[in-house]
């Protein structure tokens, strides 16, 4: 079988699946970010280890939301390919810009508590 | 030789402690690596593309491509677990009350907020580069499954191979910047 015949058998939605989740999981180490800046609170919830503080646990949301986003996605588009992956790779590319913003600290800083 | 005698110049020594090897293995091997590695990935999937391959060509750069990204996803992992939960607890550590000045040296957080001509390095950059970091590892990881997975899907999907291509360059700036950063917070409070 050649390359270009694998290349026409194999669907598309897993790898859709995958690129999205990933922006999902940027996205969502972000919005942790911003959040636990707003509030003192959130930024001791998230502070699974004491040593590193609320970094551990921004990071580590952030991993579980990329990887059940994944599945997610994974189990619901494998077996086909993507209609409209144009729109998929959009959104991706909103929520990684989202995600590039909401980790930069004179955008996080305006939500500080202090 | 003056007289005969024989003169033996003293030995130069290079020792490094184990809190520097770890930050030498964090930033010059693991995360130069991830940095190195990305201009063959990078090349790899730009000219994946049916019209420029022979099918020995595609199954070589396939090989190679795969090689390259699950290199950069792993080296972004330890990485960043490294700095994280081995050197950033040592770069936050509080240091005691009575502690000021020079012996500040082992706190480098707070050697950096103690002046204000170096405080930006904390303010700014260490707390940049401690979250955008991590995105680098996701991103990396969702390109080296997909090439993986799909392999010679990728020569006729134009637009999944230009999306691969945006989450690898992502990948490679947030790497950037946390290098960056980490190399100058280093050399202005090295944690020792």
């Amino acid at each position: 079988m050649t390359a270009e015949n694998q290349a026409r058998n194999t669907p598309d939605g897993g790898s859709w699946a995958a690129v999205l989740a990933a922006a999902i999981g940027c996205a969502a180490i972000g919005v942790l970010t911003d959040l636990s800046e707003a509030s003192k609170s959130i930024s001791s919830a998230l502070s699974f280890s004491k040593q590193v503080g609320d970094l551990s646990g921004k990071t580590s949301l952030g991993i579980f939301c990329w990887l059940i986003a994944w599945a997610f996605l994974h189990f619901r588009w494998r077996r086909r390919d993507l209609v409209a992956p144009a729109r998929v790779a959009a959104l991706s590319i909103v929520l990684i810009f989202v995600s590039l913003i909401a980790v930069f600290p004179p955008f996080f800083k305006l939500f500080s508590s202090d | 030789m003056p007289g005969g005698a024989i003169y033996i110049e003293e030995q130069a020594q290079m020792s490094l402690t184990f809190k520097e090897s770890l930050t030498a293995l964090h930033g010059l091997i693991l995360g130069a690596g991830f940095l190195l590695a990305f201009t063959g990935g990078f090349a790899g999937l730009w000219g994946f593309r049916s019209e420029w391959l022979t099918n020995d060509g595609a199954r070589a750069a396939l090989r190679r491509m795969m090689l390259t990204t699950w290199t950069m996803a792993v080296l972004a992992w330890a990485t960043v677990f490294i700095g994280t939960y081995a050197l950033y607890p040592w770069y936050r550590a509080k240091p005691p009350d009575h502690i000021t000045g020079l012996q500040l040296q082992g706190y480098p957080r707070s050697v950096l907020l103690a002046n204000a001509g170096t405080a930006g390095w904390h303010k700014f950059g260490m707390e940049w580069k401690e979250h955008i970091a991590w995105l680098a590892p996701i991103l990396a990881t969702a390109v080296a499954v997909v090439v993986a997975r799909q392999r010679h899907q990728l020569l006729r999907n134009t637009r999944l191979r230009r999306a691969l291509l945006f989450l690898f360059s992502v990948s490679f700036f947030c790497a950037a910047v946390a290098a960056f950063f980490g190399a100058f917070i280093n050399k202005t409070a090295p944690l020792r």
